[in-house]
């Protein structure tokens, strides 16, 4: 028998299941040539960044898999103290939350009394807010209250609210930024 | 939890649970919205702990537990207050704990009177006003303060996360043998006194037997040898009386002996990645960095006067001058002097409650010009959905930041009032930019998480498109605004012009380094710019910056310590300190002088956790001691003794004025020293233990847009005979913008529905997988019916009660979408930290769809024309803003 022949029936299922260690044909003689050539796609990363999960506070520890500086896959870091190595369905399925097919990407801007969401440079957008800021401050700025002779320095002009899923340096510059400007209605999800 | 022990913080961690001999959870479904925390009372059951669950509805950790234990929704206090009552009544208190470590010995002043007084009322109550003068609860003999201190902390501590005030010394008069009748211990007995089974059977449902179980499993779980813990989510938040629940856990906790210990504490189980971050670091009206509160408007009031009036005489409050200086040089760098007082003429000024309901109203009145909504969805994760839409179309401009476009950014064309015909796109003016955010992976920085642990993340790529992190927003934000501002010769301009904002950018995008922002909030000496060690290391004098005092340690060294990842086989200990990072100084345990007795030694070798060693002169043991670890146990201080000098060698508690853990709390909340019993703001049933029938200061807003269900002895109250509840699943989170909008989330929970009993089901003709109608004076929400025996009927005040149960994630956004049980719940607060109640209310459940349109209006109509609800004439805003100011 040709050796390519003796290959070919010895990679048969039946073959390799009354010749090899798996005679009840439920693992090794089972597998395909094809489920037996596929990789995990955290074989493959370039890199494994350390990272925790962004939705609730027991903060799993995670390991982001990034190929071509791109985000693979997300799995538990078997490290860490408080999770070892788990995940639950959300923290499991954070893969998708960061590489969301209806993710935004481009801002968005919705003009006063507008029907429809238009295009707008990330840059003018900065901008506009800046200017929105500083002439709402401007026109409903308290400089004291003459009745009860009292100084208030503030703006009740605008108002916060967010902060709970940031992290401590963004909340941080947050309430250094609104408080300097005389800030005073910033809040978050803690009223939840 | 600040009032109670000094720190509003979980006083224990996830891990530590595995200690514990029993562990009861309440107001948790831990392992379906904590999963993986939850494998830590796993542990704890397979080495014989003993776990309940005390919840209206059987979940998955009911399933796992050794007892689940049905109760009505909103009557925690009446449970927890029974077991206090049992321990009292059969003298089950751990006693050498109760004598040394908490206020029991203290003595309350004589003008104090009990709600056992006075019908439900504490002493001082302000029918006017719809306040208590707190003075009357003081100790006796306590130091009084002026007008202005009281009106910054006496009324807010809980909401500042540490309970202090006008007693910011040692209490004058003390018993030890605790038989004095105006002892704490005494006035605890008898504020409990009628908390008998029988009635915690009458008001929860819940029969006596099962509760007899409870409180003795606890007892017997607890002492020299024994811990039990508790662990509790927002199913004991989210209420009118909301933190006087988490109190009485606190008392319990204490008179068991159960804090600073392993196996014990009371495990806060936070629902975002950083929850408990922004409150230490505070996006919240009231506080500064660290719990040190925001300054209020008073005619006179400088550096000195304020940290006089704020500050403690013991105990490491004692040195808010410190931490608020250095925050100041942090701030305001070389124009922060000594002669400027170190430009706190710069920090705004609070005149009322500022905080985000009170927002709302303000936008809905069209008061509010702007507002940002950075990560956070109010129109579906806020009570009364339509009143924050209707504030949101009532800006002049919005900013909301978000990875998908959320319900918030939407509501302009899409809100539910848009099908109604309540509000048109046309008319709405709000300007409204939405601009999309970076994700966790895409950036550097820190989460605390539940256990008060910092933990780094590395970005690992850039973020996409427009997508910038909130760093890069506010970083270029303040700098846009500078740079606009810079030519201003206006006063009002200097705090923004004169701040640092000098922060290191990095790549193309000019990304703000995170590290950076870390190492001003762990603070350094001013002349040679090195990372200070810890809070210890801040002095008043101007000679140090630090950003938020309680996380100073966590770049000591110039190391990120938050970016450790040391693993845990590699650790010698459960506590594993070199994983992250935990606030304060990666203490894991807090209070954890309390694990030994009063002379410094282990309470037990098998309760063995922090002691003290006589030989090298200092605390040591498994943490690092939450403790000046070069004090004896047996130092007495002298006459002069200032701050953490002037507490004893044997008080653990030392945030607290007198270094006790307070079972009766004189000053830092608005709703009373002991936690009473009272029925929601809405409730089919009367209050049986007092006249008043929900707590007297909570904050309501009678308005067109807000109308409540009449309550138990209203008219029309029978209109709306079910109690409603919401919760969590374990595949969503929060309002839904990071969960419905994932593909394997939403084929896992694909639809809104409501959980019923059999039972009910039969009484309403409401049908398994079929649609229910559910209705409240605010609006109607349609639901699948989900028929389970997982709700229990449960038998309240001789007669049987139906609880429906409702998730709450939903909205008309994302691939999976469906009604807001948000929108059913009325905007009715906890008077202390303004948390909505959303864990208790009454409804009405009907088969079938709801109408669409403005039918659905006129459905709402006839249900509150026949309750007598008119919306047009809401009653006087009388208890507006109460316990804000």
């Amino acid at each position: 028998m040709p050796g390519g022949l003796r290959k070919l029936i010895a990679s048969w299922p039946a073959a390799r299941q009354l010749q090899g260690r798996d005679p009840l044909g439920l693992g090794a003689a089972a597998k395909s040539a094809h489920t037996d050539a596929l990789r995990a796609r955290t074989d493959a990363a370039d890199r494994v960044v350390g990272s925790v999960c962004p939705y609730c506070a027991v903060g799993c520890a995670q390991l982001i898999y990034v190929k071509d500086d791109k985000v693979t896959q997300i799995e538990g870091d078997p490290a860490s103290p408080v999770s070892r190595g788990r995940l639950c369905p959300k923290g499991s399925a954070s893969e998708q939350l960061v590489n969301s097919a209806t993710r935004e990407y481009k801002v968005k801007y919705r003009r006063p009394h507008g029907t429809r969401w238009e295009e707008l440079s990330l840059d003018q957008a900065m901008d506009m807010i800046a200017d929105r800021v500083i002439a709402t401050r401007d026109a409903t700025w308290e400089e004291r209250d003459e009745d009860k002779d009292v100084t208030l320095k503030r703006t009740l002009g605008f108002a916060h609210l967010g902060g709970a899923t940031l992290d401590n340096e963004e909340n941080y510059l947050l309430k250094k930024l609104y408080t300097a400007l005389g800030a005073i209605q910033i809040e978050n999800q803690a009223r939840i | 939890m600040g009032t109670s022990f000094g720190r509003g913080g979980a006083t224990t961690f996830q891990q530590d649970l595995q200690n514990a001999d029993c562990i009861v959870i309440e107001g948790s479904n831990m392992a379906e919205c904590h999963p993986v925390g939850f494998q830590w009372v796993m542990e704890a059951k397979e080495r014989g702990a003993k776990i309940i669950h005390v919840d209206p509805r059987f979940s998955r950790t009911s399933a796992l537990a050794d007892l689940h234990v049905p109760i009505r929704a909103g009557t925690d206090i009446a449970f927890l207050g029974g077991i206090v009552n049992y321990i009292l009544e059969n003298g089950r208190e751990f006693r050498d704990y109760v004598v040394r470590y908490t206020n029991a010995t203290t003595i309350i002043n004589e003008e104090f009177q009990d709600t056992e007084d006075l019908d439900g009322l504490f002493a001082g109550y302000d029918e006017e006003n719809a306040k208590y003068d707190i003075s009357k609860w003081s100790y006796e003999g306590a130091e009084v303060h002026p007008a202005a201190g009281n009106r910054d902390m006496a009324a807010q501590g809980e909401a500042h996360g540490r309970g202090s005030g006008p007693e910011r010394g040692r209490p004058k008069e003390i018993d030890p043998t605790l038989e004095h009748p105006r002892c704490v211990f005494q006035l605890l007995k008898k504020h409990y006194r009628r908390y008998t089974p029988e009635l915690v059977e009458q008001v929860c449902g819940i029969p006596q037997p099962l509760f007899l179980e409870v409180a003795e499993a606890l007892c017997a779980n607890s002492g020299r040898e024994r811990t039990s813990a508790f662990c509790y989510a927002v199913g004991w938040t989210q209420h009118t009386v909301g933190v006087q629940y988490i109190r009485t856990a606190a008392i319990i906790q204490l008179l068991l002996g159960n804090i600073g210990r392993p196996g014990g504490g009371i495990l806060a189980l936070r629902g975002h990645a950083s929850i408990q971050g922004s409150t230490d670091v505070p996006t919240l009206y009231n506080i500064l960095p660290g719990y040190i509160p925001m300054r209020h408007a008073h005619s006179g009031f400088g550096l000195s006067e304020f940290v006089d009036n704020v500050g403690d005489k013991y105990g490491y409050w004692g040195h808010l001058d410190a931490y608020l200086i250095s925050m100041l040089k942090a701030w305001w760098g070389d124009n922060a002097t000594a002669a400027n007082d170190y430009c706190f003429d710069y920090l705004p000024r609070l005149t009322a409650d500022h905080s985000a309901y009170v927002s709302t109203i303000r936008a809905v009145d069209g008061d509010l010009e702007g507002y940002f909504l950075i990560g956070e969805n109010p129109a579906v994760g806020n009570a009364n959905g339509k009143l924050h839409r209707k504030a949101l179309a009532n800006l002049k401009w919005l900013v909301v930041r978000d990875f998908q476009e959320i319900e918030s950014a939407s509501f302009w064309y899409d809100a539910p009032e848009i099908e109604t015909g309540e509000l048109r796109t046309t008319d709405i003016g709000t300007e409204v930019f939405l601009l999309p955010a970076a994700a966790h992976t895409e950036k550097d920085g820190t989460f605390t998480n539940t256990q008060r642990m910092l933990q780094w993340h590395h970005k690992a790529v850039d973020p996409p498109g427009d997508a910038r992190s909130d760093l890069w927003f506010t970083y270029h934000l303040g700098r846009r605004i500078r740079e606009k501002l810079a030519t201003s010769s206006d006063p009002k301009d200097r705090p923004i012009l004169e701040l640092t904002w000098d922060y290191p950018v990095q790549g193309p995008t000019e990304e703000p380094s995170a590290e950076a922002v870390l190492e001003e909030i762990n603070g350094w000496t001013i002349a040679d710019g090195k990372a200070v060690s810890g809070y210890e290391a801040l002095k008043a004098d101007g000679s140090t910056a630090c950003g938020v005092w309680i996380y100073s340690g966590c770049y000591s060294g110039g190391e990120n310590l938050p970016a450790r990842r040391k693993p845990h086989w590699e650790q010698d200990t459960w506590v594993a300190p070199e994983w992250a990072w935990t606030w304060p100084m990666n203490r894991h345990i807090i209070y954890n002088r309390a694990s030994a007795d009063p002379d410094g030694k282990p309470w037990s070798e098998r309760k063995k956790y922090v002691w003290w060693d006589d030989e090298k002169g200092e605390w040591t043991g498994y943490d690092v001691p939450d403790f000046k670890k070069s004090m004896r146990p047996d130092y007495d201080p002298p006459e002069d003794a200032e701050a953490e000098w002037g507490l004893r060698g044997d008080e653990p508690f030392i945030m607290q004025s007198d270094g006790k853990g307070w079972l009766y709390v004189p000053s830092g909340l608005t709703d009373g020293p002991f936690p009473t019993h009272y029925e929601p703001q809405e409730s089919p049933f009367e209050n049986p233990l007092y006249r008043q029938q929900a707590n007297p200061v909570r904050q309501v807003f009678h308005r067109k847009n807000n109308p409540y269900n009449p309550t138990h002895g209203e008219p029309g109250a029978d209109v709306f005979p079910y109690v409603m509840t919401s919760y969590r699943l374990t595949e969503h989170h929060t309002a839904g913008g990071m969960s419905r909008t994932l593909p394997y989330l939403s084929e896992l929970q694909p639809e809104m529905f409501c959980e019923i009993s059999p039972e009910l089901a039969a009484e309403r003709g409401l049908e398994h997988s079929r649609w229910a109608t559910i209705v409240t004076s605010r609006t109607a929400i349609e639901a699948r019916v989900l028929v389970t025996d997982r709700m229990k009927p449960l038998r309240v005040e001789g007669r049987i009660l139906h609880q429906v149960g409702l998730p709450y994630h939903w909205g008309s956004k994302g691939l999976s979408r469906g009604d807001s049980a948000n929108d059913l719940f009325p905007l009715a607060l906890d008077p202390n930290v303004h948390i909505q109640e959303v864990k208790a209310a009454t409804c009405d459940i009907r088969p079938g769809r709801r109408p669409r349109g403005p039918a659905l209006l006129a459905l709402v109509a006839d249900y509150r024309r026949r309750a007598g609800v008119d919306v047009d004439q809401p009653q006087e805003r009388a208890h507006e803003g109460a316990g804000g100011s």
